[in-house]
């Protein structure tokens, strides 16, 4: 064979197998609303940036006349490529080959891209939209999910992992995306579950649409397994865009610094938070009055909203908030929003990403339901992530921080770095009116006028505790500051402890209240 | 923002004015659970039926077999009873929580 010849061989393989699963089941996945894994990557990769590995690799399934068979790539895409510069590697399962069912050699490509990732210690995004498990090839199927969550594991910390779920998902299969950091969903698009509505029906009598059961909404408002929605895939990839901007490469390196910018002027911080401390604001508006062009990204918007997470610029350096949102639940902790936060201050000290703590709560949320759900394990969730988190911990106490919610939400005591409190700050074990019950109830019993004496009582209470001067006189606090002063006192501690070494106990690892 | 946009959220006899989320609002209320009332704790069908009504037993006999998640599960007696009500018959496909025995 001339050389020619043999280029002509590798371009005919190459044609042969780009085209995946064939014209049919392409059509068949367009029709059902979705894009191929082959433009999904190109979509979401930088222009001519897409090396694929594996092209040509072939599954040994020999069970159930499966050698008759020839799965293009057995399913999977894998390669490397950059998102806006940064260098990524990539894995998307192919709906059109067998649908995009996992065999033993398509988990070898995923765990060869994976091994690839956390050698070159560069992030890892896989697109999952998959039947499941490859029945014909049995335990092989299983043995492959096995090596890739063994991967997650390893990797998890290491390098950052993300999933976008751009089909079906489930199954064994949906354990990836639960141990990678973020997880993308598309309305309509994406399905996650263990046990499907087939099955369900089957053995438990119980109805219900894929849709209701682990649909992209789903996921994104009631179960939090999902961090960013998107109504289009194409919105989809814009979110994974901005994501990958304001994380680092891997767990050695700190975020790419942008050039700094001043936050919009709309934002007028001295004016967001209302006099009656009753009232609500939205703390995000908080966010935007302190960060570069107010650009905030936020993280799991729809679930747990009683509590904001998300990332921020300030003087082009990323940094991760953590913030009481008085707007929904008055701002309390509860079983969602503790384990909604501890997870991402856990994602920013593994990443050397400083947290901002943003507090302003009046306490935990009581309920029968809260308590046998165990917010008593889920809350010490929270005190776990902050006190082990060894990056910068900056904290502003905005208005209430009352009892275990103060101590929570990066106190000093949690050895918070920077502590500041606002004039308007609350600081006490309770609100004035509770404390005032609790503390006064003999003169309000036994006085003439109760009521009277009730309000004269918690008058005195708010002058005397319910300020940040106490806890500024004992040095828990180390300074009050006036709103406009937020951003410069943000951007001297960030300078101040961007040098920051703290040790920990040498152990193998703690055990946290999982 | 006005303060007629927001509902009352009370939390140590203070009224925050706040919205509230769904699962919030569609939480259920908690029921004490009646000792006397055996209810099933998982869907499934109902198999054999070991005792009929106004019958005596002590504490542990089986009193039904209830089919769920490939398992024939056994349901115990928690205590010496006498079986007061039965309100089911076997083959009946139930789901959770429903009322299976009433005993005294």
């Amino acid at each position: 064979m001339s050389s020619r010849e043999k280029t002509l061989e590798l371009l005919r393989r190459r044609e042969k197998a780009v085209k995946g699963g064939g014209d049919e089941a392409l059509e068949k996945q367009i029709a059902m609303g979705k894009l191929n894994a082959r433009d999904r990557i190109i979509a979401l990769l930088d222009k001519d940036s897409f090396h694929e590995y594996d092209l040509f690799v072939e599954h040994e399934g020999r069970d159930f006349d499966m050698e008759k068979k020839q799965l293009a790539g057995d399913g999977v895409i894998t390669g490397t490529g950059t998102i806006d510069g940064h260098p990524i590697c990539i894995f998307a399962q192919d709906f059109t080959v067998a649908g995009g069912s996992l065999g033993l050699m398509h988990a070898r490509k995923i765990t060869k891209i994976m091994d690839h990732a956390i050698k070159m210690r560069v992030p890892l995004i896989g697109i999952n939209d998959s039947g499941g498990a490859r029945v014909q090839e049995g335990v092989n199927s299983l043995a492959g999910y096995g090596e890739i969550f063994y991967r997650n594991t390893l990797a998890s910390g290491y390098i950052p992992q993300i999933s976008v779920i751009l089909g079906p998902c489930a199954g064994g299969a949906v354990y990836s995306p639960a141990l990678t950091d973020f997880v993308f969903v598309v309305d309509k698009i994406s399905k996650m579950f263990i046990t499907g509505p087939e099955v369900i029906k089957t053995v438990l009598g119980e109805e219900i649409s894929m849709e209701d059961l682990g649909g992209a909404r789903v996921h994104a408002e009631i179960t939090g397994n999902a961090h960013f929605f998107a109504e289009s895939e194409y919105e989809c990839f814009q979110q994974l865009h901005r994501l990958i901007s304001f994380i680092p490469w891997n767990n050695t390196r700190k975020p790419l610094t942008y050039p700094p910018r001043k936050p919009k002027k709309d934002y007028k911080i001295e004016e967001i938070v209302p006099d009656d401390p009753k009232m609500p604001y939205d703390v995000r508006d908080v966010i935007k009055a302190i960060v570069d062009a107010s650009d905030f990204f936020e993280i799991q918007e729809l679930w747990a909203a009683n509590i904001v997470i998300g990332f921020g610029r300030v003087e082009g350096e990323t940094i991760g908030f953590v913030a009481n949102q008085p707007l929904v639940l008055a701002g309390v902790l509860d079983v969602d929003s503790s384990n909604k936060a501890a997870r991402f201050i856990r994602f920013c000290d593994a990443f050397n990403i400083p947290i901002v703590t943003m507090v302003d709560l009046p306490g935990y949320l009581p309920g029968i339901d809260q308590e046998h759900a165990g917010v008593i394990r889920h809350g010490a969730k929270v005190l776990y992530a902050y006190s082990e988190a060894t990056v910068p911990k900056i904290t502003f106490i905005l208005r209430k921080a009352y009892g275990g919610g103060y101590i929570a939400m990066s106190s000093r005591h949690l050895h918070a770095d920077f502590v500041f409190a606002w004039p308007g700050a609350e600081i006490a074990v309770m609100g004035p009116e509770g404390a005032a019950n609790i503390i006064f109830r003999k003169e309000i019993t036994t006085a003439a006028n109760p009521e009277e004496m009730r309000q004269k009582k918690i008058k005195e209470y708010k002058e005397k505790f319910a300020n940040p001067y106490v806890a500024a006189a004992k040095g828990y606090i180390d300074s009050v500051i006036r709103p406009e002063e937020t951003r410069t006192f943000l951007m001297h501690a960030m300078n101040v402890s961007s040098q920051k070494s703290e040790e920990r106990p040498k152990k193998k690892h703690g055990i946290p209240p999982f | 923002m006005e303060t007629s946009e927001f509902e009352i959220f009370e939390l140590n006899d203070t009224r925050y004015r706040t919205t509230i989320n769904k699962k919030f609002a569609q939480r259920k209320s908690w029921i004490p659970h009646d000792p006397n009332k055996i209810i099933s704790v998982i869907p499934g069908t109902i198999e054999e039926i070991f005792v009929h009504e106004n019958q005596k037993i002590k504490k542990g006999e089986c009193m039904l077999i209830l089919e769920a998640m490939k398992m024939k599960n056994r349901i115990n007696a928690p205590k010496d009873c006498t079986i007061e009500k039965i309100h089911i018959s076997t083959g009946d496909k139930l789901p959770k929580g429903a009322l299976l025995l009433e005993i005294l």
